[in-house]
């Protein structure tokens, strides 16, 4: 077995990629700069965005779109030569063929989304953006690589965890040491310090990520929202209180509350347990008073709906505090909780650690915004006329201002998906929660930062991956806000 | 206004006292201090080691006793052991008797003693706050002069290419948390095999080994652009986009106002309106937002000073909390708490300052 080259059978086609890139570049910015300069008619009002087609800038807005869009279409070529070829085209191709699935159900999401992007509301809109779908796409594609390689083991070429004598720090593209006919043949992005596959351990990883960041975010929002209405809605000494506690938690650097909080010592005294009961409730709160508020007239609808889903997630909220048993477990003492027959899943001591003190650090944030909604949006007519109407406080709260709250909020809920996978890569970077052979981007980068001038592979590869995801969130964000303004 | 800044001024000082007690009683923790004890004395302690080491050196008082006398409200502890030695918080075995202080805590100006370090917690963290300020200062230098440029070019004309282009890198760069980009960075800047420095150096561009050097100990003592570069480059780089983008954000704002208009009407040159007109109304927002940014770029000191190994405060931070060196932490998140609440302060003064339609009664 030869080591692979990057590209392989496709390697003409690099120079055209890279010309139609820097004249891509060149073009784009010597617009910019052509655009400095003022032309006749740059003085005249409302007309600055037409006219950027026009005139010499305009020349090279065109030059750079067109080659904008032959980079584009050369790398779908990579990918799709790739799925052809298989590893005869280089590592790119390889690893364009293992995530067929990806890029399968890439291409069926968008392929729906985009014939029935009338009827999807603001999901629909997201496709009238370039940014919007860019974004989208770089999510869902990490979204279904986590799924497909976390949930069903497909994508990844080797053990994320098994050492492979020889592979040591080995380059991206070595083929395997000894490898038997049913093993994957190459290290596709090469082996990291303790001889395991980067590219597996990239796949997996991205699994772990994506199921906590979402949970952690929607559990965050959960606890702002229960908290910031009420704070916004009433004022006074609730609102002074609430918003106390919340600067105060906001005052602490957020590396140093990982510091504390994060360590086996303070898993030790079951703190960790305490706050995942107290915040894990705020789901089950919310819900409660959601439906509570609304068909309480209605009383024969209402309580066989609330004892429904308040017993589902009072189950599940219960599955999730408990662990073996017990609610609390420390070594003079434990709190009995669910009994293991019943306990839908288990949360490690880590995981539970790492996931609580990120809820812990995103909370505040989340009430500060939504208490200046809320304070915003109560002076709203329709408010007062809730009010005239008779309806409760929290029928006003969850169901006037909490609606038409939802674009500031949908945008924030995307960025801070994407603060909360930096603040996970943060928690990894220091070794801290998560066990060290986790294969979570972070810890990856933590691991491959020591030896990062000789074999940078190790650490490069997570630390694309974390940015292209962040990125993607971003981008997604940005695109929501521009279509949710334009309306 | 002088009410308000004291009313600030007593809401800082409760959020502190309240803060440093979290800070005390996480780390006040019975394994903790078990780890502390095992550390400091030796790791096969039995339990009842560990409780007399505890017991002796006051670590087993109520949490609120302790807290007082680190405030410096209430009596140190002083111990007698067996053999008739006595020694307590505030003094060594074999001081006179006279001579013995009663209250020690930061009150009286004593921040205590490092474990981790042995030497007094006080000049330590001046020491390492000298070390970040260097850094801040040239981080301030590079990212908030830039940050603005990129914010008004972008804001000045809304939708244009030049506005496009500058907001997704002001995107790119807050997607990018420092520990990526400086991995990135050193990776492709400072490595001696990979990247550009071995093409560089082989065209005899460069003298050294690598463009830029991966590590920043040796600027602690005197910084050059090659050894303190990339450190200041990856803090700056994450803050950057922010800012930027609140900048693009008022200067819109402010380039749709009815005064720019009616300066356009008469005739102004279009780079008069931006400078004269715009500029300085446009630059009340990120003010604030340039304070706030400053906490969090604590942050980034601390993932920065240990990946290039910079011995600041950032990694005294790492140091005393991997430790479990109590009166160090405490002493570092005072530190880094009255940062984060001043910056608040002098943010919301400025704004009021700098805003005349604003007016606090």
């Amino acid at each position: 077995m030869e080591a692979l080259t990057w590209t392989g059978a496709l390697t003409w086609l690099n120079p055209i990629l890279g010309l139609s890139a820097a004249i891509m570049v060149v073009a784009y910015a010597a617009q910019n700069v052509v655009s400095l300069v003022p032309r006749a008619g740059s003085r005249s009002i409302g007309v600055d965005v037409a006219s950027a087609d026009q005139g010499l800038a305009g020349l090279f807005g065109n030059a750079g779109r067109y080659a904008f869009q032959t980079s584009i279409f050369l790398i779908l070529i990579y990918v799709l030569a790739g799925i052809v070829f298989g590893p005869a085209a280089g590592i790119i191709g390889a690893i364009s063929r293992q995530l067929l699935p990806v890029w399968l159900a890439l291409a069926v999401t968008f392929v729906v989304s985009v014939i029935f992007k009338r009827k999807l509301g603001l999901y629909g809109k997201l496709f009238d953006s370039t940014v919007g779908m860019i974004g989208f796409a770089l999510v869902m594609f990490w979204v279904f690589t986590g799924i497909f390689g976390g949930v069903f083991d497909m994508l990844v070429t080797h053990d994320s965890l098994s050492q492979v004598s020889g592979m040591k720090n080995k380059l991206p593209g070595t083929p395997l040491a000894r490898a038997e006919v049913t093993d994957y043949p190459w290290f596709l992005l090469g082996g990291d310090n303790l001889a395991r596959d980067v590219f597996s351990r990239l796949i997996k990883g991205s699994w772990v990520v994506i199921q906590i960041a979402p949970m952690a975010t929607i559990f965050a929002f959960m606890v702002g929202i229960t908290l910031g209405l009420p704070a916004g809605y009433y004022g006074g000494k609730l609102d002074v209180l609430l918003s106390f506690l919340a600067n105060l938690i906001l005052a602490f650097p957020v590396i140093l509350i990982f510091y504390l909080l994060v360590t086996p010592e303070i898993v030790l005294t079951g703190l960790p347990s305490y706050m995942a009961i107290v915040l894990f409730i705020f789901p089950l709160v919310f819900v409660a008073v959601l439906l509570n508020s609304r068909y309480y007239t209605q009383p024969s609808v209402r309580t066989p709906v609330l004892i429904v889903v308040l017993g589902l997630f009072g189950w599940l909220y219960l599955s999730m505090i408990s662990n073996d048993g017990a609610l609390v477990k420390t070594s003079t003492y434990s709190i009995p909780g669910l009994p293991t027959f019943l306990d839908l899943f288990d949360i490690g001591p880590g995981l539970l650690v790492v996931f609580v003190a990120v809820v812990f650090v995103n909370a505040p944030t989340v009430f500060r915004i939504v208490r200046g909604l809320a304070l915003d949006i109560k002076t709203r007519d329709y408010v007062a006329a809730a009010q005239t109407r008779g309806e409760g406080p929290w029928y006003i709260m969850l169901w006037e201002i909490l609606p038409n709250a939802r674009g500031p909020l949908i945008v924030d809920f995307c960025l801070r998906i994407g603060y909360t996978t930096i603040l996970l890569g943060t928690l990894g970077f220091f070794g801290l929660g998560l066990e060290s052979e986790s294969p979570d981007w972070g810890t990856t980068i933590n691991a491959g930062r020591r030896l990062l001038s000789l074999y940078p592979h190790a650490a490069i590869a997570p630390a694309l991956a974390l940015l292209s995801l962040v990125l993607g969130l971003n981008l997604l964000a940005d695109g929501l806000r521009e279509e949710s303004l334009r309306d | 206004m002088g009410v308000f800044i004291l009313r600030r001024l007593g809401v800082i000082l409760l959020t502190a006292l309240c803060l440093t007690f979290i800070v005390f009683w996480l780390t006040n923790l019975y394994p903790n201090l078990e780890k502390l004890a095992k550390t400091q004395g030796n790791f096969r302690m039995s339990d009842e080691a560990v409780t007399s080491y505890l017991g002796n050196r006051g670590y087993l008082e109520p949490t609120p006793v302790k807290f007082g006398q680190w405030l410096g409200v209430v009596p140190g502890w002083v111990t007698e052991t067996q053999d008739g030695k006595v020694f307590g918080r505030c003094f060594q075995d074999g001081t006179p008797v006279a001579e013995r202080p009663k209250f020690c805590g930061i009150l009286q100006g004593d921040w205590g003693y490092s474990t981790v370090f042995r030497e007094d917690v006080g000049p330590t963290v001046i020491k390492r706050l000298g070390l970040t300020g260097k850094l801040m200062f040239f981080v301030l230098l590079l990212m908030v002069p830039s940050a603005l440029i990129v914010g008004v070019l972008a804001g000045m004309r809304e939708g244009t290419r030049l506005d496009r282009s500058l907001s997704t890198f002001s995107i790119a760069t807050t997607a990018t948390p420092e520990y990526v980009s400086g991995v990135i960075f050193i990776a492709v800047l400072a490595s001696s095999k990979f990247g550009i420095s071995p093409v560089l150096a082989e065209w005899g561009w460069i003298d050294s080994k690598t463009l830029f050097l991966g590590s920043a100990t040796s600027a602690m003592k005197d910084a050059t652009f090659w050894n303190f570069f990339l450190p200041v480059l990856t803090i700056s780089l994450y803050g950057m986009g922010y800012i930027a983008r609140m900048t693009r954000a008022s200067m819109t704002e402010v380039m749709t106002a009815q005064f720019i208009r009616t300066a356009r009407l008469k005739g102004v040159k279009f780079s008069n309106i931006v400078l004269k007109h715009a500029l300085r109304n446009a630059l009340i927002a990120p003010f604030t937002v340039i304070m706030l940014q400053i906490p969090w770029l604590l942050n980034g000191v601390v993932i920065v000073e240990t990946l290039f190994n910079y011995k600041g405060f950032g990694w005294l931070l790492v140091q005393a909390a991997s430790n479990n060196d109590i009166e160090l932490l405490l002493a570092v998140s005072v530190v880094s708490v009255v940062v984060v609440l001043a910056t608040q302060l002098i943010s919301d003064i400025g704004y009021v300052l700098l805003n005349p339609r604003i007016r606090i009664t």
